[in-house]
């Protein structure tokens, strides 16, 4: 044989191996970011225990997505940066990698500029950069259901709503309790906005991570004697405010939490000091849903549960999970729908998020709804108008005491677009237009 | 003064033979600057290499001052800092200049920033000095955390550095930044081990041996000090820019906090103070033996365990090494290699027949 027909041969062959690839592999592959242990553990464990339980539910009853079976690989974060990049750097040689969740805002900054580079999506369900809002200079990051500026609005709209009006809002004192950290400092300059705009007073209080002290902070607001204080915790912070709040005496039912300051882990430490307290959901606690009936029975009925305490599941860490289980999942169906059912590249996936749109009735027949209300992500809107609710701590389970609300998306949109367009700005991104939207890399 | 911190000899042992020296590092250099952009993979260079290259240059830097001058310093993770975000700062303001004078104007800024630190060691010594670089550590992080002007007003403190470029050419890819990284540790840390065999080096050593005797001899004691702190301030602060431009592409002050000074003091500490090599070899331990156990561990056990119990097991497997390391020898990781080589090559030397003992006792 002559060389130049083996090389031709050994190409052909080549080809024919990297063609059949995908259709051998037919998998959708999720490297997972987790932290299991430090501060932090308890959001990890109940996150990702619930995001892999629903991939084991979709692998076992629907045998993965249209046919294709999920996979996933952990590595340990810790909720800290390096690790996460660490982490980054060793998993994403895995093939079919549908998206990154690393449930950390610093590690997914530090993220931002890779996944561009290497096309695939990163998700950052409740939390993340505000302005990766704008898909028009962000197609690869997806900060889910709500970002913290529309947090923050949904927070000032429901104390409007328990003071009376909007108009009331001027005669109020608010204080924000923040956590040290990227993700806590987040929604300064919106809570100085909104304050503007609405004429209630303002202080913004920074409680240093991981937040196991928090004496001089409490001190503060007990002289400065706000109506509300808005907890902008996380992790170990939130008990301890809680305790703190009752023993300078602050009242719980007047303190209002966050979408990361939500959970059970924030409330039980804490015991009686966190009866009434009242805290902001984009997804909700509790085992009513049918697709979390569905997870107790099928995943851990057959012993594959994540969670090693099962009095978790349900949980708003679990529940949160789940649905963004369900977000990553619906996202690659979309995708499948226009590229077909078979492996997809990032950039596809991409394409998926940039069209996940799942009504009220859509999120019914998916089992979850009560969980969440609907999502309706388009591709320069990365956030999808998530809607809130708010629950009240009742000292054994969290009660809902309002209905889906939106949000002030019309006020906050101007200033994440003032915001990624200094971005782009800086770092000599051209802008998308609705035109790039279907030019979708296919490797 | 007998401190902890006080130990003679190392320095004039760290590389006894110098011809033998300047083929190692020939070799090193020689695999570094070829090999390792040839063969090592995207992973090896971003995860490994690059956060070992510039955490080295800081154990470096760190090494001068306390190693070297006997200056125990816990404010390293702020000089980083502080270099960090200067870099960025005269990049984003005074755009038109080149990528190397914005790291040198870094590192001048760091510099005068650790004399300023420094000037408590003109009267407190010891662990008084140490608790009282402390407060570079809280000054630094708090300040830039309190002035928006630091990061741009970019509301959650975090900094995404601008690409790479030199000359016109783009260093934005995984070996651009590797080589650049590399230059630079390589160009300092020579810098460095020349300052050590000068005067000056030899003026801190004087200074770490005994300060009265030092006096005694006609060393000016303070301006010594004070230019240790300085030159150790530069050196880790390019050190933080380069964590920050080719590591991380992201800053927030809290990645330089408190641990991070603790992790680079532990590096020369397990390294071998006043060497050079020492701080490499620290660096390797602390960055990267973690993350090959941590592969280990996961290929091995995975399966069985989830991450969480892995990363605890591998907590104690390190430190169990650290107690171990330093049980054998006090001195350092470069101490301990330069034992082992020395029975190597006696063996070998008994070997080859030679009735003659090792070179080296």
């Amino acid at each position: 044989m002559s060389f130049f027909k083996f090389s031709k041969s050994a190409s052909l062959a080549a080809l024919l191996a990297l063609s059949a690839f995908p259709a051998f592999a037919d998998e959708q592959h999720f490297p997972l970011q987790s932290y299991r242990v430090g501060p932090y553990a308890s959001g990890g464990t109940g996150f990702f225990g619930g995001f892999i339980d629903y991939l084991n539910l979709l692998n076992d009853r629907d045998g993965g997505v249209n046919g294709v079976k999920l996979t996933w690989s952990e590595g340990e974060t810790q909720y800290e940066v390096e690790r996460g990049l660490e982490v980054y750097e060793r998993l994403k040689s895995a093939p079919g990698i549908a998206a990154w969740n690393p449930l950390s805002v610093g590690i997914a900054y530090a993220m931002l500029d890779r996944v561009a580079e290497d096309r695939t999506p990163l998700v950052t369900l409740n939390h993340g950069r505000t302005d990766t809002t704008d898909g028009r200079v962000f197609p690869y990051v997806f900060p889910l259901l709500l970002n913290p500026y529309s947090e923050s609005s949904g927070i000032v709209n429901y104390i409007a709503e328990r003071a009376g009006g909007h108009d009331k809002l001027k005669d109020l004192k608010i204080a924000v309790l923040y956590h040290g950290s990227p993700y806590g400092r987040e929604t300064i300059p919106i809570y100085e906005l909104l304050a503007e705009k609405y004429g209630f007073e303002l202080s913004q209080i920074e409680v240093a991570h991981p937040g196991n002290e928090q004496q001089a902070q409490w001190q503060t607001i007990r002289r400065q004697r706000p109506d509300f204080v808005v907890l902008r915790g996380w992790g170990v912070m939130n008990p301890v405010a809680l305790t703190t709040a009752q023993r300078t005496g602050f009242p719980a039912d007047r303190i209002i939490g966050n979408v990361w300051s939500n959970s059970e882990e924030d409330v039980l430490p804490a015991g009686e000091a966190a009866k009434g307290y009242t805290a902001i959901v984009s997804v909700s606690a509790g085992t009513e849903a049918p697709v979390i009936q569905e997870v107790t029975e099928k995943v851990y009925g057959a012993g594959k549960g994540n969670l090693a305490d099962k009095a978790r599941i349900g949980s708003v860490y679990h529940n949160l999970g789940v649905v963004n289980g369900i977000l990553n999942t619906e996202a690659l169906r979309i995708a499948q729908e226009r590229f077909g059912k078979r492996t997809l590249t990032g950039d596809e996936v991409r394409w998926g998020f940039e069209h996940l749109q799942l009504s009220p009735e859509r999120v019914k027949e998916l089992g979850a709804e009560g969980l969440f209300h609907s999502i309706n992500v388009t591709w320069d809107n990365h956030e999808g108008e998530g809607l809130v609710a708010f629950q009240q701590w009742d000292g054994a389970k969290w009660n809902r005491i309002s209905d889906w609300i939106a949000p002030d998306w019309a006020l906050l949109r101007p200033i994440i677009e003032a915001s990624s367009e200094a971005y782009a700005a800086e770092q000599g991104l051209k802008l998308r237009t609705a035109e790039d939207v279907d030019k979708v890399a296919t490797d | 003064m007998t401190t902890i911190l006080a130990l003679p000899e190392t320095s004039r042992r760290s590389l006894p033979r110098p011809s033998a020296a300047l083929i190692w590092l020939t070799l090193v250099l020689a695999v570094a600057y070829v090999a390792v952009p040839l063969f090592a993979s995207r992973y090896v260079i971003e995860a490994l290499l690059l956060p070992f290259l510039a955490l080295s240059l800081a154990a470096v830097g760190l090494n001068l001052l306390t190693g070297y001058a006997g200056q125990l310093s816990l404010g390293s993770a702020a000089f980083m800092a502080v270099g960090a975000f200067a870099a960025y700062n005269f990049n984003l303001r005074l755009g038109f200049l080149p990528l190397p004078v914005s790291f040198v104007l870094a590192g001048l800024t760091a510099a005068l920033v650790g004399v300023v630190f420094g000037l408590p060691s003109l009267r407190l010594r010891g662990f008084y000095l140490a608790v009282s670089t402390l407060a570079a550590q809280f000054f630094v992080q708090w300040a830039l955390s309190k002035f928006g002007w630091f990061s741009n007003n970019n509301p959650s403190g975090v900094i995404s550095v601008p690409r790479l470029q030199l000359a016109g050419f783009s260093l934005d890819t995984p070996t651009g930044r590797y080589l650049f990284s590399l230059t630079i540790v390589t160009l300092l840390s020579l810098f460095v081990w020349r300052l050590t065999r000068s005067a000056s080096g030899r003026a801190f050593l004087a200074v770490r041996d005994g300060e009265t005797a030092a006096r005694a001899i006609g060393i000016p004691v303070p301006q010594t000090k004070l230019l240790a702190f300085a030159v150790s301030s530069f050196v880790i602060g390019v050190a933080g820019a380069l964590w920050a431009f080719t590591y991380l592409r992201t800053v927030e002050p809290a990645g330089f906090n408190l641990d991070r000074s603790f992790q680079i003091l532990f590096m020369v500490i397990i390294g071998g103070l006043a060497t050079i090599r020492g701080a490499f070899l620290g660096a390797a331990f602390i960055v990267i033996f973690p993350l090959l156990l941590a592969r280990a561990g996961a290929f091995l056990f995975g399966g069985i365990f989830d991450s969480g119990v892995l990363d605890m097991t591998q907590r104690i497997v390190i430190g169990a090494l650290v107690i171990l390391f330093l049980i054998a020898e006090p001195r350092g990781l470069a101490a301990l290699l330069d034992r082992i080589g020395a029975r190597l090559s006696a063996t070998a030397a008994r070997l080859a027949g030679s009735s003659s003992p090792s070179p080296r006792s």
